[in-house]
This record gives structure tokens, C-alpha cells and sequence, in this order.
């Protein structure tokens, strides 16, 4: 890479240094922490910002109230009946857990795999995983039906004398699901702290610099500190990397490891993560070019790390197909005549309009990234994305509902209807999601503020007298 | 010149280090590298996002995080087994599905869950432990500047602390190194350690917060003849109708519902009238309709010691545990079970014993849900041979036995 840059003051860096469109525009370290922090430190959001907050709060209330509807009231008032005990919740819970992948997959494996483009997206990605696990975990806590009983899913000494049963997957899935929950929100916060501190130090009211100054921990940006710091986030990393894998597999051993026809297949786990990442990234997409655009963010979240997130929605959701190929395959070579029905009943059946549907925006749909066009235009893109977000969340009914409602005798076939109820709950965790992810944007750094500055070419130290050459090949 | 950071007016401590600010990464790396090499161990690089290289540029050792981390790691995957086989396989024994009670491969999610959730604290918690934080006041917050070191700023503090350190030789390194002037941090006059009332209630909190898992922990080693506390009733108050319930919806008003018309209900089909209700026509048979052998006498006997000799007592004179404990108490309202001995109780014919044992008969309640038809015949026959038990005479002892006993 050219050398012509020793020497020179960092905020003059030539941008021919490093990939140009990793970070565009000439930015230097307090560029970027103006750029982000002005975000937050914004007197007022944009006008856009209290429209989306009110409707997504006004969806949380009709969240919470349905909620305590349902407490007060029983599962009943879900369309869950024989022979579908499991209904919305459940697909909106796989739906939700799915989408939850795409933060620490970016944050994690892709930091492994040294792809410095994730860089200005994990923050924001990694927030929206939080998020859409809260919204995931309350589902499962709420369709136990008497929800003060959860605490029996954990190994907590009880007057009963009892054990939950651990060969249990749905027991698997707690600790999967509250695993992964855990560390992905210690991911986060350590990522957050040297940026608190950046909003510490900036902050102009007592208020702003007390709290963010509590959380920031007393960060000051030492070395020593640093070394630590980037051990513990590789460590971290190297750990969610296989986590990540294993809760949508765990997530799949719910249905797998049980007999019925549609659900007992050994292809679900890698079938499963293959959905999740794809969903996830999907989900990204839909939200980070609003809010790229409504947060001036544009220089930092680039439309190449728009389109690397595009190509792999392009990859998964081929690889989703593929999936969907074999499952059909197997279902007519494993000679099962349950099996085979299943999977006839979801072409064929009375849902195969899901099914038909399903396929068009998870396989068909993302087809259309192998044209550059598609893939860098933000319209195009986000209609991509939302296709896929639909077909993800028909995929899971598919797999939930057509299964449970017909399965070996015919006698106890039925059909499932979701209730008024199911639909708002589904909608008010849009309505949750929503509104902490805005919140997130008015609050909290929406770009890992000391992260970017390492990918910015002054990051790199260089010997004064010019002969370094080789070190700066990896900027 | 050395610049003080704090203001003259505030109260001042003891020198904590010489602080050079610098503009660039390059800059500082080179400083650091300079200050190694004269031999300085305690001071540090303050920078706004980790320099590549910096530690080596400093000479700092590699953290022993990655250690800790394995180690609590390790003792997740065995505090995750142990946990499945102790609460499965020992504590509370679970046959599922005639699965083993422990086994690796069912073992390995949870297993590998908390492999990850105790590595994952450990980082994240041994992260910050090493690096002393939270420690939200620092001497180097007093340098006036300080607030660039999260934005573009660099600092070099070479701490007073360390061996090789000298007001006047350190100052004139750092000049030499950095344009910027060189600030001297001292300990704040208070330490910023937390009032000692605050941490004082801290700990009261965190023990008043302790004493409801230490009573619940006391009492697993204690004995009580109390039922176990349920934090949540819900097996109090089912929503069910109880036997003999009115019941608003049927309009009979009745919960329980009769059979329907011209249906018998499953194992209620009686094809023999005499076995079915001890009855022949109107009147009580007076034969037992099984055969009776000492088979039946031993079930009847046993079931008769069940169901019974509570009330009854075992050889039938009423003067069972229960009725020896109620005129114990003397209940005023307690009717003493009749003697199976009593002439008129003697003259039942046995379709009316059946018939008592299935329904009842005034204050004695009806056991025809708890002893299945054959048995109460059994029980009758048993009945049968205590009465003759009691009342006999010489004449019911066997001619060749009569001798034996001297009669
Ligand atoms: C809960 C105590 C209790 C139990 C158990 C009990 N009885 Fe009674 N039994 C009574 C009482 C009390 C009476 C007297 C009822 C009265 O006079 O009001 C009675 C009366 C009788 C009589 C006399 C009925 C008559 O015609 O006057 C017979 C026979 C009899 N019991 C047989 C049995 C047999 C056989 C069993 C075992 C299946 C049995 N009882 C179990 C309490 C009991």
C-alpha cells in the first residue's frame, strides 16, 4: 500500500491508505467521535425519530396489556387447541430467536474471520440481537400458561423435592436461549464501555455525565487496560462464535429429537442456523438503512457494508433452498409414508399457500442479489429484506403449524386459526423491538465509536523515519 | 515548567505522575518505546481505541485473562455435569421414556451452555478485575486535558511510584519527547474512595437481602410437620365442580350428571342381579353367590383388616382405632360402629352385608367406589365365619378335635 502518508498529522491521512469505502469521506478520530456522539448528544432527534417512537410505544403498550390479558385470563385466549398446541407463539418465538443471530454472528465470527468491514455495524446489530431476544424469551415465559411457575424450568431447590428433566430439549432450549441472552448483552456492554466514557467525557449536563459516567466504569483509555480489553473481547468473540451455532440448534432439537412427521429430521440444526442468519441479516438491512439515513451515519455505515450484508443473505438463502430441496428429497427416498405426507400436505394442503409463499421470498427473492443494482440500490434492498423477514416468519409457521395439524391419524387433524390477540401480541414485539432499538439510537453510541478509529489509517503507528512499509499492509 | 493540574485553591495530595500529551499514534508509540528503554515499569499509555503493538512498544507482559478464564470455563463444564447426573441420576432418580438417568450425549447442550456462560463471565468480570475498574476517580482525571484520551488525544504518565522516577530527570524525558507542555497529576487531597455510610448501608442492604435464603436454607435441615409452603396456591383453588356441587348451567341444577337414559357406564354392566345387588327379586339372598373356599376367606379377611377393622376393630366388636379414639375424645355427634356381633346384625341376611359394605347404611359411609364387587362378597363371607367365630358352641367344633380340647 502506498507509503505516502508518514508522517503526516492523522486528520490529514490520504484515503488512499485503506479500502476507500470502508469509512468514507476524510474522516479523522474526532470526526468520527463528533459523527457518532453528535448523534446522541443531538438536543432533539429528528422529527421522523418521535413519529416511529410514538407508533412503536403505542405497539408496546398493546403489547404489555395483551400480555397481562393472557396472564389474567390463560393460553386461551391464543388460538393454541388441539391437535396445534403450539401456535403464533411459538413461530414468533423461532422468528424472533432467528433474527437475534445476525448481531453476534457480525460481531463475532466475522471479527474471527478479520472482516474489519463489520466494524461500524456491530454495534447496532449487536443492540437489535439483544432486543430480539427479549422479544424471543418472552414468549416461551409467557405460554407456560401459569407463568409465576416458570422458575420450575431452572434447577432452583424447591419444597416438591424435584428436578426439571435435562434430557428434555425443551430444558436445553432455557439454557441455550438465557445463554446466549446473557453474553451477547456482556458482548455489548464491554464494547460499550470506552464509548461511554467518550460520551462521559463530552457530556454537558451533570445528569448525562453521571449516568453515562457510571456505566463507562471509570474507563480511561489506558494500555494496560486496552491489552486486556482486546483479550477479553477476542475470548468473547471465539466464545459466542460456536455459541451462536448451537442455539438455533438447540432451538431445532425442539422439534427434531420429537416424532413428529415434518419435524423429525436430522437436517434441522445446520438447516435452522442457515434461517437464522439469513433472517437476521435481513432484518439488519431493514433497519439500518432507515436509520443510516435518519442519523446522518451515512460516511460510516457505507453501502459496501450494505451490500457484504446482502451477499450473505444471498448465500443463505440459497443455502435455505437447498435445504428445502432436501427435505423434500429425503422425505420421498426415506420411504416414510408419514413423512412423505407431511411434506406433500405442506405443498399441497390447505396452508400451501404459506408454503408456496414462503418459498417465493426465501428463495426466489434473494435471487435477485446476484444483480449489483439490487444489491447496492437502498430501495431494492430493503424490499429484499423484508420479503425475507415475511417468508422467514411463514418458514417457522410452516414448520410449527402445517406439522402439529396433521399428523398420524386422521381423526385428530384440525386447523389452526390465530386469535385477534395473536395477531396484536405478534405486533406489539414489533412495537418492543422498535422502541428499544430507537431508544438505543437516542442514547447510546449507534457505531462502536473506538472501534472504527482502529480501522482509520492514523491508527497504525509508523516509524518516523519512513521505512515501514510492510506495516502498514495490514490497514 | 511543570504545570500543576490541579488548581492552587484545591486541596493537594501527593505527586502521582508526569503526564506528555501527543497528537498522533505514531508519536506516542515512539515516546513509549523510549520510556521503556530508559527503564521506567510503572507508567502507562492513554489512548482513545487500543494501538497496535503498544504493548510491546511498552513492555507489557501478556494478560494471564486467558488462564482464568479456562479455569472457570473447566469448572462450568463440571459444575454442568455433576449438576444433570446429582439432580437426575441421585437426588430425584427420573426414568424418562426408559432413557438412562445419565448419559454424556443427552448431557452435552447444557453442558456446553454453561462451558460458554462461565467462560464468558469470567472474561467479561476478570476483565475488569484486572484492570481495577470500576474505579470511577483516577489521579489522571485531574489533567486538564485528560477528556481528549476518549476522543483523539494521547498521553504518556510516568507514575511517581515507579523506582527510576525523579521530578526533574522524568519531566526532562517526556519534554524531550512530546511539544505539548507536561503536566504534573497529584492524588486528589480525598482519595475518592466511596463515604463510608453509603458502603455501610451497602452491606446492611446486601445482609437484610440475605436473611429470607438463609431462613429458606435453615429450614431444608429442620423438621415440620406442616404441609410444605407453596409460594403459589394454585392446586387450592381449581376451577372444578366438587361432588354434590350445584351447578347453574344444567337444569337439574346438579354438577353431577346421572347416566343417560338407557346407557351403563363402563364396568357397571350387571348381568347377575344376585351378585350385582345381593338381592334375589325383593328380597335379600341369603346365600353367598361365590364359591366359598379358603381363598375367598383370605381376601375377604385382608380386605376386611383394610377397610374394616378401623371402625369395626378386628374381631368385629366396634371397637376399632377410630371409634376408640372418638370416645376417647367423646364427640358428642359420633355414632359407635355397631358390633358384628349383635344379634340383629347376626340375622342380616348376607345380601343385606353386601348391600351395607356397597351403600352404606345410616351414619356408615358407602365403600362400593373403594372394593370392587367380588371383594365385598369376600368381605361378607369373612364377616360370615368371624360372627361364627364368636357365637359358637360346642357343637360347631369338629368330633375329632372336641377330645383334643377336652370337651
Ligand atoms: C368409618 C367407620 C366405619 C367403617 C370403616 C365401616 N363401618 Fe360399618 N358401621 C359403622 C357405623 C358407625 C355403623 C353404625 C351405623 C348406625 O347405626 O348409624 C356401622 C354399621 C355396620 C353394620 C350394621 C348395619 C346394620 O344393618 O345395622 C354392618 C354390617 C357394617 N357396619 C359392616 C361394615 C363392613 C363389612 C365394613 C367394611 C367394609 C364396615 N362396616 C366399615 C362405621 C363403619
Amino acid at each position: 500500500m502506498a507509503g505516502d502518508a508518514h508522517g503526516n498529522a492523522p486528520a490529514t491521512a490520504s484515503r488512499s491508505w485503506f479500502r476507500p469505502s470502508l469509512v468514507e469521506g476524510d474522516q479523522d478520530f474526532a470526526s468520527v467521535t463528533r459523527r457518532v456522539a453528535g448523534v446522541v448528544e443531538r438536543p432533539k432527534p429528528p422529527r421522523a425519530w418521535y413519529i416511529a417512537i410514538t407508533i412503536s410505544g403505542t405497539l408496546t403498550l398493546v403489547l404489555f396489556s395483551l400480555v397481562a390479558y393472557l396472564i389474567a385470563t390463560g393460553v386461551g385466549v391464543w388460538g393454541n387447541n388441539a391437535p396445534a398446541f403450539w401456535g403464533w407463539d411459538i413461530v414468533n418465538f423461532v422468528f424472533w430467536v432467528g433474527i437475534a443471530h445476525a448481531g453476534t454472528l457480525i460481531s463475532a465470527i466475522l471479527f474471527l474471520l478479520r472482516q474489519h468491514w463489520r466494524t461500524s455495524i456491530n454495534r447496532a446489530a449487536e443492540a437489535m440481537t439483544l432486543f430480539a431476544v427479549c422479544c424471543a424469551g418472552l414468549y416461551p415465559a409467557i405460554h407456560v400458561g401459569r407463568i409465576w411457575l416458570a422458575y420450575w424450568l431452572f434447577p432452583v431447590p424447591n419444597q416438591m423435592s424435584m428436578w426439571p428433566n435435562f434430557r428434555s430439549p425443551l430444558l436445553w432450549d432455557v439454557f441455550a436461549v438465557s445463554t446466549y441472552a446473557t453474553v451477547s448483552a456482556l458482548f455489548w456492554y464491554m464494547g460499550l464501555v470506552p464509548d461511554l466514557a467518550t460520551l462521559r467525557d463530552r457530556a454537558v449536563t451533570p445528569l448525562k455525565r453521571f449516568l453515562y459516567g457510571f456505566f463507562a466504569l471509570g474507563w480511561r483509555g489506558s494500555s494496560r487496560h486496552w491489552h486486556r480489553f482486546e483479550r477479553a473481547y477476542l475470548i468473547l468473540a471465539a466464545l459466542a462464535t460456536p455459541l451462536v451455532l448451537s442455539v438455533h440448534s438447540v432451538v431445532s432439537f425442539d422439534f427434531a429429537v420429537s416424532l413428529v412427521p415434518g419435524w423429525h429430521t436430522t437436517i434441522f440444526p445446520p438447516y435452522f442456523v442457515a434461517g437464522a442468519i439469513f433472517s437476521g441479516f435481513a432484518m439488519v438491512v431493514t433497519i439500518m438503512v432507515p436509520a443510516r439515513q435518519l442519523f446522518g451515519l451515512k460516511e460510516l455505515v457505507t453501502v459496501r457494508h450494505l451490500e457484504n450484508m446482502n451477499k450473505v443473505i444471498l448465500a443463505t438463502g440459497s443455502l435455505v433452498g437447498l435445504a428445502y430441496l432436501t427435505e423434500f428429497f429425503i422425505a420421498w427416498y426415506g420411504g416414510n409414508a408419514y413423512e412423505r405426507f407431511a411434506f406433500l400436505n405442506r405443498a399441497l394442503g390447505p396452508y400451501s399457500w404459506a408454503y408456496w409463499l414462503m418459498v417465493f421470498c426465501n428463495v426466489v427473492a434473494p435471487q435477485f442479489f446476484w444483480f449489483k443494482r439490487v444489491r447496492t440500490g437502498l430501495l431494492p434492498m430493503v424490499a429484499v429484506a423484508i420479503l425475507v423477514n415475511v417468508g422467514m416468519w411463514l418458514e417457522r409457521f410452516v414448520i410449527v403449524v402445517i406439522s402439529l395439524t396433521r399428523d398420524y391419524l386422521p381423526t385428530s387433524w384440525g386447523h389452526f386459526t390465530p386469535t385477534l390477540v395473536d395477531v396484536f401480541t405478534f405486533a406489539g414485539t414489533f412495537g418492543l423491538f422498535f422502541t428499544l432499538f430507537l431508544l438505543f439510537c437516542r442514547f447510546l453510541p449507534m457505531v462502536a465509536i473506538a472501534e472504527v478509529k482502529t480501522v482509520l489509517p492514523a491508527a497504525h503507528p509508523h516509524a518516523p523515519q519512513g521505512a515501514a512499509g510492510k506495516e502498514h499492509a495490514h490497514a | 515548567m511543570l504545570e500543576p493540574a490541579n488548581t492552587a485553591a484545591a486541596p493537594r495530595g501527593k505527586l502521582h505522575a508526569i503526564v506528555a500529551e501527543f497528537d498522533d499514534v505514531t508519536a506516542v508509540t515512539e515516546a513509549a518505546k523510549r520510556v521503556r528503554d530508559a527503564g521506567y515499569t510503572q507508567f502507562d499509555v492513554y489512548s482513545p481505541f487500543p494501538i497496535h503493538g503498544i504493548e510491546r512498544a511498552m513492555g507489557v507482559r501478556s494478560t494471564r485473562l486467558p488462564w482464568i478464564v479456562l479455569a472457570c470455563g473447566l469448572s462450568g463444564t463440571a459444575g454442568a455435569l455433576l449438576l444433570q447426573w446429582w439432580t437426575n441420576a441421585v437426588d430425584y432418580p427420573f426414568k424418562i421414556s426408559g432413557k438412562p438417568l445419565f448419559g454424556i450425549p443427552a448431557a452435552i447442550p447444557i453442558t456446553f451452555e454453561l462451558t460458554v456462560l462461565f467462560s464468558a463471565f469470567a472474561a467479561f468480570l476478570g476483565m475488569f478485575a484486572l484492570n481495577r475498574l470500576p474505579r470511577h476517580h483516577h489521579p489522571i482525571f485531574e489533567h486538564p486535558r485528560f477528556k481528549r484520551a476518549t476522543d483523539d488525544g494521547f498521553f504518556l504518565a510516568i507514575e511517581a511510584a515507579d523506582t527510576r522516577f525523579d521530578a526533574n530527570r522524568t519531566r526532562e524525558l517526556l519534554q524531550s519527547l512530546s511539544s505539548h507542555p507536561i503536566v504534573a497529576c497529584d492524588e486528589p487531597a480525598d482519595d475518592g474512595a466511596t463515604p463510608r455510610w453509603v458502603r455501610a448501608g451497602l452491606v446492611s442492604v446486601a445482609v437484610v437481602a440475605l436473611i429470607p435464603f438463609a431462613l429458606a436454607l435453615a429450614s431444608r435441615f429442620q423438621d415440620s410437620s406442616k404441609p410444605p409452603f407453596h409460594i403459589v396456591g394454585d392446586m387450592d383453588w381449581q376451577t372444578r365442580y366438587r361432588a354434590q356441587a350445584a351447578n347453574p348451567h344444567y337444569a337439574d341444577g346438579r354438577a353431577m350428571r346421572p347416566d343417560v337414559a338407557g346407557t351403563v357406564a363402563f364396568g357397571e354392566l350387571a348381568t347377575d342381579q344376585v351378585l350385582a345387588t345381593g338381592k334375589t327379586g325383593a328380597d335379600w339372598t341369603t346365600k353367598i353367590p361365590l364359591t366359598v373356599d379358603a381363598a375367598l376367606l383370605q381376601r375377604g379377611r385382608a380386605r376386611y383388616g383394610i377397610y374394616c377393622a378401623p371402625c369395626h376393630g378386628i374381631a368385629g366388636y366396634g371397637d376399632g382405632l377410630v371409634a376408640a379414639r372418638a370416645s376417647e375424645l367423646q364427640e358428642p355427634t359420633w355414632v359407635p360402629p355397631a358390633s358384628l356381633h349383635d344379634a340383629v346384625v347376626r340375622g342380616r341376611a348376607a345380601g343385606q352385608l353386601f348391600d351395607t359394605i356397597l351403600n352404606g347404611v345410616r351414619t356408615m359411609p358407602a365403600y362400593g367406589r373403594q372394593i370392587p364387587r367380588d371383594d365385598a362378597w369376600a368381605i361378607v363371607a369373612y364377616v360370615r365365619a368371624l360372627q361364627r367365630s364368636q357365637n359358637a358352641t360346642t357343637e360347631d367344633v369338629p368330633p375329632a378335635a372336641r377330645a383334643a380340647m377336652g370337651l
